[in-house]
């Protein structure tokens, strides 16, 4: 199939952008939407031009490392579908598809499509994990979890954090990545000692970087795990109990 | 001797530390929410009156300023309602207008194309219908609770609300502008109760399809009984 792609051209971070536009002949539409876009830098290797910068690395789905703004729909709006899982044959033969990276302040533009996402590693950081002791690892089921819970924290688990949900919302909100971090663990018996100091730090830390959520809803429709809005009430709920009881914990001590 | 430690933050009292944050301000948002979506209700039940006739809803406004009765001086208690509906609508404003900043300052230029997927009509257009809310809600006092002319009819009369309500929206422009700010207060109103539940992380799978309902049934109620007056007026019901 042939193709026209109007791609966004960036040097560098703090450099003016443009979109350019690109013909993709000849393209499989057994290809993915990567591996399209290795063709067309092959070709433009070969005329000795700049190929086009994307972010990509498993290619199945699982890493999160792939994203971007495909005609306007973060990983191209097939439900539950990351950029390397979209495939050439959705697209129609004669296409002019529309290519952005995703667009927050808190994701600044590092090279055209790739941008910086390690705000979302200063959330982690700030309390997205639990505390164990060290030495051999522990017995799996000591820990005894009912089998609705662990459902529940498996769903937000599959975050595999590729900012779809930021580049998704229209206030650059970073809601559904930080509850889904924190239900992971909030949920589970493991994550109970650090839960209300983990809900604090990482909303805040999530405050300094992006927007507030107004429920739109839209970061749930972009997410290629298809989690669940559900989980930015339960962070909600968990925040507004973390003031007080944090603060009990203070005067504790 | 240097210290590259950034100097500490002064720490306010925990409820305003709470009302720092953004989800804390949207979790006042849903708080007074509730009290402005629980007023709307009543303003339109009280409304509603004037199909009882004229008798019926000017003693429905006698008896709220009358609240209390020889317990407290009188409109006491009418005046306390109307102080807690200022601060919850202050607060209200103060956090949305806050929100919107910090969310305009976390985008970075906009989408060269961008399609929604599920962003409503009425998310999105939150932040117009609510200033459109605002500026009819100080019209409306003019015209019905002030008795300041223009907004209010040359015959308004204080207390006497049938005649008032019926003179003013006698007037074909003050009807169209009472049905325009109704129709906006709808979007609003049905994003504002469906979204408070997710804002004080009111979930469960039990009752999230209810969230649903329950804003249509507030909305459904307050903006059809609201919008029923003025046209009901219009056709000449009352004559």
């Amino acid at each position: 199939m042939d193709l026209t792609l109007r791609v966004w051209r960036q040097a560098g971070p703090d450099r003016p952008g443009a979109f350019e536009e690109y013909r993709a002949r000849e393209i499989s539409e057994d290809a993915s939407f990567l591996e399209m876009l290795d063709v067309v830098n092959e070709r433009l290797t070969l005329e000795g031009k700049e190929p086009i910068t994307f972010d990509h690395d498993c290619r199945e789905g699982i890493c999160g490392t792939c994203g971007i703004m495909i005609n306007g729909k973060p990983h191209g709006g097939q439900k539950g579908t990351a950029t390397c899982q979209l495939h050439m044959r959705k697209f129609g033969n004669g296409d002019v598809i529309v290519v952005e990276p995703w667009r927050a302040a808190g994701f600044p533009v590092l090279k055209d499509l790739m941008v910086n996402r390690s705000a979302f590693d200063r959330i982690i950081e700030a309390g997205g994990y639990i505390g164990v002791d060290v030495g051999s690892a522990p017995e799996a089921n000591l820990i005894p979890v009912p089998k609705a819970v662990s459902e529940l924290a498996m769903d937000a688990a599959a975050c595999i954090g590729c900012g779809a949900c930021v580049a998704a919302c229209p206030n650059n909100a970073a809601q559904l990545f930080t509850a889904a971090k924190v239900a992971h663990l909030n949920l589970l018996p493991q994550g109970q000692p650090e839960r209300f100091a983990r809900v604090e730090a990482m909303v805040d830390t999530m405050e300094r970087f992006f927007g507030s959520c107004t429920n739109h809803g839209e970061c749930e429709a972009a997410c290629p795990k298809s989690i669940s809005i559900d989980f930015i009430a339960l962070l909600n709920k968990d925040y507004v109990r973390a003031k007080r009881i944090n603060r009990a914990m203070v005067s504790r001590a | 001797m240097t210290t590259t430690q950034a100097p500490a933050r002064r720490q306010y009292p925990w409820p305003i530390e709470f009302y720092r944050s953004a989800v804390g301000k949207k979790w006042v948002m849903g708080v007074t929410g509730i009290v402005l979506i629980g007023y709307l209700i009543f303003h339109t039940i009280g409304n509603l009156k004037i199909y009882l006739g004229a008798e019926e809803i000017d003693s429905y406004g006698e008896a709220l300023r009358d609240l209390g009765g020889h317990l407290v001086p009188r409109t006491s208690l009418l005046w306390l309602m109307r102080g807690g509906l200022l601060v919850c609508a202050v607060l209200h404003i103060h956090s949305a207008a806050t929100l919107t900043a910090t969310n305009w300052k976390a985008r970075s230029g906009r989408y060269h194309v961008r399609d929604y997927a599920v962003a409503s009509y009425a998310s999105r257009s939150m932040r117009a219908t609510g200033v459109i809310v605002v500026f009819f809600l100080l019209f409306h006092l003019a015209d019905l609770t002030w008795g300041v002319t223009p907004a209010a009819s040359d015959v308004y009369a204080r207390g006497a609300i049938y005649a008032n309500m019926i003179a003013s929206f006698e007037r074909i422009p003050v009807a169209i502008l009472y049905v325009i700010a109704n129709l906006s207060l709808a979007p609003h109103l049905y994003h504002g109760t469906w979204s408070l539940f997710q804002s004080l992380g009111w979930n469960h799978p039990r009752f999230n399809q209810w969230r649903r309902y329950a804003a249509w049934a507030v909305t459904g109620f307050v903006v059809i009984g609201n919008l029923s007056v003025p046209i009901a007026v219009q056709l000449g019901y009352f004559d």
